[in-house]
């Protein structure tokens, strides 16, 4: 039953046909590739909002759209509309319509200290608190207000503005959650459901509480040098980088593409999935779930650890995250993996958390249509129990054919894609 | 529209709302020739009235270690689904669970109403708020607090207290991630794609920063607990509820092999997104029920999760009348459990189910329903957000 159209397993083979990106480097793939091909850093001194008193004091902020207002959903929308309409140019497909629906990697998205500072000026007459700010939303209804802090309505306007098809779909999967998009995408399409989905992940919450939130966990970097910060395999990591970012990418059938006659970046040829039920954040010691995942994407993708010729590593700089990574990267690849090389785009663009997944998707396919493998930075001190060859500190020249991509993320989430080039 | 290929059968139902907790208590409470007087309180958070959650014994389901992790949210979610997880007798089946897929329709975990207070209170007496937010919420916030916030980590929970480690996705979104957590669960079953899935969610109405969050487009009822049916001939709204509702569905291949027993099957969920004037919503709940290939008859009723907002709601009866007939039995079933938003679809689900498994259906649970004219065979659960996003889905006689 296998044709041209089909894979090992007989299902449809699934292409990417267009992508979009925003991260703290720029806005669109050429700004993008050209620093992270160069080897630099987008993180910076948050300029956002004071520091005064925190223990961090940088992030990659993306402050060049412009939101609507400065509010999590307002930047993840707006670096959403931004990734998801260059994706669906690149892709062909114009303001008629996506014929498929959206699927959404979305923030954790709720009221913010503003609009509550905001709600307490329109009511000085109670006394300070959720009773006084409960009166002045009964006393003026707040349409935009309650629109932007429900969690389905990135989703629904992107949907609303690009035409995408039915109910769209918001999920969080923490920081595996841009993988997750896509990997809805593809059984979405492998089920015959559709034959194109628009797969989205957006994240603009570098917000004071956010970054208190997870500065409270010890999960970031004190570095206080911003473009030294993330140091992903580095001995002297200690932490990840709190950032923003948004990737989108077009999913067809091959043969839904061909019909229309779509230019074809790449194959998306698997994916595994694998939770985890040892720790809210830590993995499980031995990494089977990470391992698991890794190869349960091998297998659907019917390759073997051989044919892998780069991984693009989930790489966050914390200590326990790159000691986990690493240790699963050996018992998947056996001594094979001393030759491949692993690379962490988290260097030089930091955490970009719920977008991830999907933003390194899109460096994946770069990485083998520019033949040019992005490098980890700052990776001075290299950590004598990490055995990977990390790229570091400069891009290298490299003909990949297929990439594994990592992601794992808090509450046991551990997902792997597996993309490759697309030989017509 | 998911097209069932394989049939996907309810083999376990584990609800909490106010009426208690378990399949059979509910059907005990909500199945009799009356309905029961819904179950409210009016006193807590003034001018609102919520459905507050029964009296609880977490440690039922959940181990004093892990319960101190979590806040009420994402304690009712798994405890929610330990009962599920029993009733379809897969508690502590290693195999069974370690390759059970979970799906979670979530939103956000609980603020600490007593720092946010404080802020603001103090916001009152000095201008240099972003200061000030440094300063309280670096030494005030509990560092644990924020994953008991984030909304993936009621299913990080469930996977941790009862070991469901196939996958794991979390759906977003209010009324629609429950929508789309039945309907991604039951197409990856009806396709293959998953043979045994643990599929729901939970939400706590009784939280001022989520009454804040709906009450600022005015979607709340104020100083009125009357059910869905009269509160539309007035000013209408919606009334918050706590609920938790896990499902266990399973490939009735699958679930014969292990020899269980279905409560239902579940044939259809279709839903769809656009504007919400009447003539529009009209359209496509009607594209819905053609999807659905819904037509009148006489062993078809409804389970409606109507969130009680006005127009909507008065929109979703009249479509519903006008395809299934005027004398169809409609049951509102917010109107007792009150809307628990993500929870609330699979919590109609559950209710179909049981109906069907007893081979009854419920009695009015206001007075502007009709008494069902015969037994159902087949049940249409309806939800529609409160300000966006529908979806139905059909539940069968398995």
């Amino acid at each position: 039953m296998s044709n041209k159209f089909t894979d090992h397993k007989g299902r449809p083979i699934i292409v990417v046909t267009g992508m979009g990106v925003v991260t703290s480097l720029g806005e669109g793939k050429d700004a993008n590739w050209k620093a992270l091909s160069a080897g630099k850093s987008g993180i910076k001194k948050i300029s956002r909002f004071s520091t005064e008193g925190l223990r961090t004091h940088i992030a990659g902020t993306v402050d060049f759209m412009e939101p609507e207002e400065i509010s999590a959903p307002a930047i993840s929308y707006s670096m959403a509309d931004s990734t998801a309409g260059e994706a669906l140019e690149q892709a062909g497909f114009g303001t008629d319509g996506f014929p498929g629906p959206l699927y959404f990697a979305a923030p954790p998205v709720e009221l913010e200290w503003q609009h509550r500072f905001d709600l307490l000026a329109e009511n000085t007459s109670s006394e300070a608190g959720y009773t006084a700010v409960l009166e002045a939303a009964r006393n003026n209804k707040h349409e935009r207000m309650h629109e932007l802090v429900q969690l389905g309505t990135i989703a629904y306007t992107i949907a609303d503005k690009y035409k995408t098809k039915g109910l769209p779909i918001s999920m969080s999967t923490a920081c595996s959650s841009g993988a997750t998009a896509i990997q809805h995408g593809m059984e979405a399409i492998i089920r015959g459901d559709t034959d194109a989905a628009l797969c989205v992940a957006s994240d603009g919450s570098v917000t004071a509480e956010g970054l208190i939130r997870f500065s409270l966990l010890s999960a970031l970097t004190t570095n206080p040098e911003p473009t030294k910060a993330s140091r992903p395999f580095s001995k002297d990591r200690d932490g990840f980088v709190m950032s923003e970012g948004s990737a989108a990418l077009v999913l067809e059938s091959l043969e839904h593409a061909t019909a229309r006659g779509a230019n074809i970046i790449g194959v998306i040829k698997g994916v595994g999935e694998k939770a985890d039920s040892f720790h809210r954040t830590r993995s499980s010691p031995d990494g089977m779930p990470a391992i698991t995942a890794m190869k349960y994407a091998l297998a659907d993708a019917n390759l073997s650890p051989d044919e892998i010729g780069y991984v693009n590593a989930h790489g966050t700089s914390t200590p326990e995250n790159d000691r986990m990574e690493s240790n699963s990267l050996a018992a998947v690849f056996g001594d094979r993996i001393r030759e491949i090389p692993v690379s962490s785009n988290k260097s030089m663009i930091g955490h970009t958390l719920t977008a991830a997944g999907a933003v390194e998707a899109v460096f994946s396919y770069l990485t083998m249509s520019e033949n040019t493998i992005p490098p980890t930075i700052n990776h001075e001190n290299p950590d004598p129990d990490i055995i990977l060859d990390v790229v570091p500190n400069k891009s290298r020249q490299a003909e990949v054919d297929n990439i594994l991509s990592n992601s794992f993320g808090f509450g046991g989430q551990n997902a792997c894609l597996v993309f490759g080039r697309y030989l017509a | 529209m998911t097209e069932t290929k394989r049939e996907v059968w309810i083999t376990g139902i584990g609800i909490v709302s106010c009426y208690g907790e378990g399949a059979e208590q509910h059907w005990q409470a909500l199945g009799g020739d009356k309905a029961p007087a819904p179950i409210q309180d009016s006193e807590r958070f003034p001018p609102y009235t919520v459905h507050p959650l029964p009296e609880m014994d977490w440690k039922l389901q959940i181990p004093r270690k892990e319960s101190r992790q979590m806040e009420n949210w994402q304690r009712l979610g798994t405890y929610a689904a330990g009962l599920a997880l029993e009733d379809a007798g897969m508690k502590g089946n290693e195999e069974a669970l370690s390759s059970m897929d979970l799906v979670v329709c979530a939103g956000g975990g609980e603020r600490d109403i007593d720092v946010d207070n404080l802020i603001m209170k103090e916001s009152r007496e000095r201008d240099d708020h972003d200061i000030l937010l440094n300063e309280r919420l670096s030494t005030e916030l509990r560092p644990t607090l924020f994953l008991a916030q984030l909304s993936n980590l009621m299913a990080g929970n469930i996977s941790i207290v009862h070991k469901v480690t196939g996958s794991s996705r979390t759906y977003m979104g209010e009324e629609s991630s429950g929508i789309t957590a039945i309907q991604n669960g039951v197409a990856r079953i009806a396709a293959g794609q998953s043979t045994h899935l643990l599929v729901g969610g939970a939400y706590n109405s009784e939280r001022l920063d989520l009454l804040l969050s709906v009450q600022l487009g005015h979607y709340l009822m104020q100083n009125s607990g009357a059910p869905v049916g009269e509160r539309i001939k007035e000013e209408g709204g919606t009334l918050l509820g706590s609920a938790g509702a896990f499902l266990i569905l399973e490939d009735a291949e699958f679930a014969k092999a292990r020899g269980a027993k279905p409560y239902a099957k579940l044939t259809g969920v279709a839903s769809d997104l656009g504007p919400r004037d009447e003539a529009s919503t009209t359209a496509r709940l009607n594209e819905i029920m053609d999807k659905l290939d819904i037509q009148p008859s006489d062993t078809t009723a409804v389970i409606s999760g109507a969130s009680g907002c006005k127009e909507v709601t008065a929109t979703e009866f009249a479509v519903l009348r006008k395809r299934l007939g005027s004398e169809t039995a409609i049951r509102a079933y917010t109107s007792l459990t009150g809307n628990a938003l993500e929870a609330n679809f699979p919590l109609g689900i559950a209710l179909s189910a049981l109906a069907l498994k007893n081979n009854s259906f419920y009695s009015k649970f206001d007075v502007t329903e009709t008494d069902a004219k015969a037994t159902p065979s087949k049940v249409i659960v309806t939800s529609l957000g409160h300000y966006r996003g529908e979806g139905m889905a059909i539940v069968e006689k398995a």
